[in-house]
């Protein structure tokens, strides 16, 4: 299964792909670890006309820690990701999250900004680099910009990235004292997509927790914070007792139409492994602390 | 597109359209057809091969992302007339029934005992996840790789 004819460009540079992105325009895409795009294409789901191949680049590689934050370059793989000991320790949910998406082959090829700018709503990273409180560093030809993670996600396939912008970094603060976090999902049998993932990370000081920032994909059109756990854990003892309370707030000020349906799980089903998935990776996150 | 690749220890360059997929090429142009494409979806993984040192499903690269690398594929692993001792454990525990996803697997096991010489049988079925045999029911797979990490 071939994918269509395509012109294929190799950019050596953030700026050669920006410029071959802005002669291009709505035609190209950006090929990073193709593990969504190719896919896609094969399929026919995609049929752009040119491909700008950015996956030698390597400034937008590897992992770095930068006082309080993390900085990802975005084609780090997901297998270096969740290999990563500073990930791990700094921004647990993360790498929880990339130890989980596709399988061993799938994490060799498959990069955190590609899988960001994709947005697939059944994918793993975007829940844990929102509830991360992360960045997303985006460059366009006016230069570069930070985008919050809050702001990125807007739906189905849909970001904040302008269509002649590439991510040039991801950015994790580590955040001061006390930070655990996790990521558990429910997986799609067949697939190993999230039919529901969530991602808790929880700020703790003596036996309280301090402030809460809990997010879900799967469950909705696109990544979303889950306001009402949040709300009931600040400044509630960390205890699996008051986590598990607090998860019983996990559909708060959603309706049942903002919840994805398909063959497989519906959208009551999905309200209800939201709350369930929610109260785990809570649990999680506090076993870590 | 002029790419240039080393599989199996051996140079070649080639000329290919960019949409072709690096698996068409080792098959259709080199004619190494021990790779085998099964779902052709990234699923099943009976495509993988070693790329860089890293296993990944050769239906899901274009081949013109594999200019310049190391491929190794089921082909390269017996040296000397010798099977390779994860290939020797994959005949001795009977890991395999039709055979078609066998390469796939053998290279995804010999990826995953090379960053986990000694892994557990939970790690062994946790690398395995992307290569599905419908006939086994990875069992005799599993005692393969374990077998294999005892040798290698």
């Amino acid at each position: 299964m071939y994918p269509p004819k395509f012109d294929y460009y190799r950019a050596s540079s953030v700026d050669e792909a920006l410029s071959l992105l802005q002669q291009h325009g709505a035609n190209a895409k950006v090929l990073a670890g193709g593990h969504s795009l190719i896919p896609m294409m094969k399929m026919r789901l995609a049929q752009p006309g040119v491909l700008i191949d950015i996956g030698r680049i390597d400034e937008l590689k590897g992992i770095r820690v930068e006082g309080d934050t993390l900085s990802i370059g975005p084609l780090t793989t997901h297998a270096a990701i969740a290999a990563s000991e500073d990930v791990q320790r700094l921004a647990t949910a993360l790498s929880d999250a990339a130890s989980v998406v596709g399988d061993l082959q799938v994490r060799n090829r498959g990069t955190i900004g590609g899988n960001l700018a994709h947005a697939d709503p059944a994918s793993d990273l975007p829940a844990a680099v929102l509830a991360l409180g992360g960045e997303i560093e985006a460059r366009g030809p006016a230069g570069s910009r930070t985008i919050a993670a809050d702001d990125f996600f807007q739906g189905l396939f849909t970001t904040a990235l302008d269509e002649n912008e590439i991510i040039t970094a991801i950015r994790v603060p580590t955040g001061q004292g006390t930070r655990v976090s996790a990521y558990v999902k429910f997986p799609h049998p067949a697939s190993g997509y999230a039919v529901v993932g969530v991602a808790a990370v929880l700020d703790i000081a003596g036996n309280k927790v301090t402030t809460a920032r809990v997010a879900a994909n799967g469950a909705f059109e696109c990544a979303k914070r889950l306001a009402g756990v949040e709300q009931a854990l600040s400044g509630a003892d960390a205890t699996a007792e008051a986590a598990a309370s607090a998860a019983e707030h996990a559909t708060d000020g959603f309706s049942a139409d903002d919840f994805m349906s398909d063959i497989f799980a519906s959208a009551d089903y999905r309200a209800h492994l939201l709350k369930v998935y929610t109260r785990r990776a809570l649990q999680k996150a506090l076993e870590r602390a | 597109m002029q790419i240039s690749l080393t599989v199996n220890g051996r140079p070649y360059t080639v000329d290919v359209e960019p949409r072709m997929l690096l698996v068409h090429l080792l098959r259709d142009v080199l004619d190494l057809t021990g790779t085998n494409v099964g779902c052709d979806t990234s699923q099943c993984g009976a495509c993988t091969v070693i790329m860089d040192g890293e296993a990944v499903k050769s239906c899901t690269v274009l081949a013109v992302q594999a200019d310049g690398s190391d491929i190794l594929t089921i082909e390269g692993l017996a040296k000397d007339g010798e099977l390779h001792p994860l290939q020797e454990a994959f005949w001795n525990n009977h890991g395999l029934q039709c055979g078609y996803c066998t390469p796939g697997m053998i290279m995804t096991a010999y990826h995953l005992l090379q960053v986990n010489p000694n892994p557990t049988e939970e790690e062994i079925r946790h690398g395995l996840e992307g290569n599905i045999c419908r006939c086994t029911g990875y069992h005799n797979i599993v005692r393969a790789v374990q077998e294999a990490a005892q040798r290698m």
